[in-house]
This record gives C-alpha cells, structure tokens and sequence, in this order.
C-alpha cells in the first residue's frame, strides 16, 4: 500500500500522449466469436440473414466489442492482446492494478467487414486516496476508433488504477 | 420483444437478464476478446490464489450490461453510449444478475432518445458493476 505518491513533472509531461495507430479487424468469425464468450442467443449476431432481417448490412458488433486487434506475435501483448505502443510509458512503480471502469461512446453502426484504426491517448493522471488501497493514481485513457473511410464511428474511455 | 419509443415510461424496468458463467464460459469470452488474464481461468496464478479464485473479467459484466440492453432494444435503435463501474468482483458459477431501469425519455435533434440505469448485482444484492446507457430508437 503506497502511503506516498506525487505526480511527477516528468509523469505530467505524458498526458496528451498518443499511440500509433493500429488495426482492428470486425469479422463475422469474430463477430460470433466474441458473441458466443458472452453468451448471446439473439440470431442477429450469428446469421447473416437474421442480420439483414433486423436492418444490419452484415453481422453487427454487439455492444462493447470494437474489433479485434492484429495480434503479431513477439509485438503484440501476448496477455491481454494489447497492440504494441499502446501504452505510455508512465513511471510510476505502483504493483496493484484494477479495471477502474469502461464507457464507450457509439457515433455509426459497425459490422463484420469493417477494418477499424484505433488510437490511444493519455487523456489524464490523477491522484486519489482509498481507505483500503492507499494512494491510487487513476490513468484515465481515450481510443478512439475509426472506420476504413475514415469516420469515427466508436471512442472508448477506461481508467485503470495503480495502487 | 422490441419496445417502441412511444411506449416506454420513465421508471420501468428491462427484462432481468441472469448469468451464472463457469470457467468454460469465462474461457470462451476470453477467446472472444482476447483477453486471456491468467485471473480469469487459471487457479494456480498467483493473483487467483491470493483471491482464492478465479474472477469473472469485468469486461464480461460490461458486456453482460450491453446485451441486457440489446435484448431489450430488439434492434430497435442503437446504443450511443454504455458505461459501468467496476466495484465489486464476481466468482465463477455464482450467479448474477443485469438489471436496468429507465431513467428519462426525451427527443433532440431529431433522435427518440432514453437514458437508462443498468447494473449487475450478485445473489446478495450488491451491485458489483453500477452502470448507465443513451440509446437511440428508430
């Protein structure tokens, strides 16, 4: 438990920080495949026909599901298939860490056959103080994703929290 | 099942949509997403050890959250926004529940717009993942 944390000049420096940008393929394997983990029955998001029934021009991407990032072993994060470069390089030497929360925000529909590009940015650092888990600095990020014509069709918020 | 805009009121509840996912639904969301924590399906990793179990990805609830919503859209509209909170864990082959209420209903810019409140409590009522959504209808 850290009884002592300051954001760092140096630590500062980071917010505004971008990734490069990386793909994210939306296919109809995937599509059903991220469907399945959840455990949906709903058709739409299994038939193609169910799909275009329902108004879809192909499966559509349930909720929360943005694609799946090119994984190139040896680059990506072999864990959580994170895209290399994704993360800044905030040093800050706290072990903990916990999924703070998650917000996406939905501009266009998406669906197999879409190719997305997403990038991160370090939206912000922030310093809090639990009972339980001492100092926490709260990394807030911003991806955002676009479509292959260019148009932002998803931007996702999370926070992660070191302690 | 699909609502319609005009006929929802502020204060009613979505249809509750109950879980209990075992490992081998946790290690197919893992293959879904990509996200293949240790924590998530593996007993002897030393954060599972230190819990004393494996947890369910908060990302699943999260997800969970959204097919609530879709469920009860019935591909009727769209999700704009979907967000939640992760407070609380929940343990494999526990049960629990997405719920949801609506919050508001209000047009602009042309959009049939509501706000809903959504969450996922355990069978000890404790809501582990708070959350809230802007959908769209047609």
């Amino acid at each position: 438990m850290a009884e002592q944390f300051e954001l760092t000049d140096e630590m500062k420096s980071k917010v505004g920080w971008e990734s490069p940008p990386w793909t994210y393929e939306v296919t109809t394997t995937s599509v059903r495949a991220f469907a399945r983990g959840v455990g949906y029955t709903d058709p739409v998001y299994f038939d193609i026909e169910a799909a275009k029934k329902a108004g879809y021009r192909n499966l559509p991407a349930p909720p929360t599901y943005l694609g799946t990032a090119v994984f190139i072993p040896g680059k990506t994060d072999d864990t959580f298939s994170f895209p290399p470069g994704s993360f800044p390089d905030v040093r800050h030497g706290l072990p903990g860490l916990l999924d703070g929360g998650t917000e996406t925000e939905y501009f266009d529909q998406i669906c197999a056959g879409d190719i997305l590009t997403g990038t991160v940015r370090l939206a912000g650092l922030d310093v809090k103080e639990s009972k339980g888990l001492g100092k926490m600095l709260i990394i807030s990020s911003e991806s955002i994703f676009k479509n292959q014509e260019g148009k932002v069709v998803a931007i996702q918020r999370g926070q992660a929290i070191f302690y | 099942m699909a609502v319609k805009w005009e006929s929802i009121n502020v204060g009613e509840t979505l249809p509750d949509l109950s879980k209990k996912p075992g490992v081998s639904q946790l290690v197919k969301y893992a293959a879904g997403s990509g996200d293949f924590n240790p924590l998530h399906h593996d007993y002897n990793f030393f954060q599972s050890q230190a819990i004393g179990s494996i947890i369910v990805h908060g990302r699943f609830k999260y997800a969970s959250l959204g097919e609530l919503v879709s469920n009860w859209l019935g591909h009727q509209g769209r999700i704009k926004k979907l967000s939640c909170q992760y407070r609380g864990m929940d343990f494999p082959d526990k049960e629990f529940t997405c719920k949801g209420t609506v919050d508001r209903k209000w047009e602009e810019g042309g959009e049939k717009l509501a706000e809903l409140t959504i969450w996922a409590e355990n069978t000890e009522g404790a809501k582990t993942t708070p959350g809230k959504a802007i959908v769209a209808f047609k």
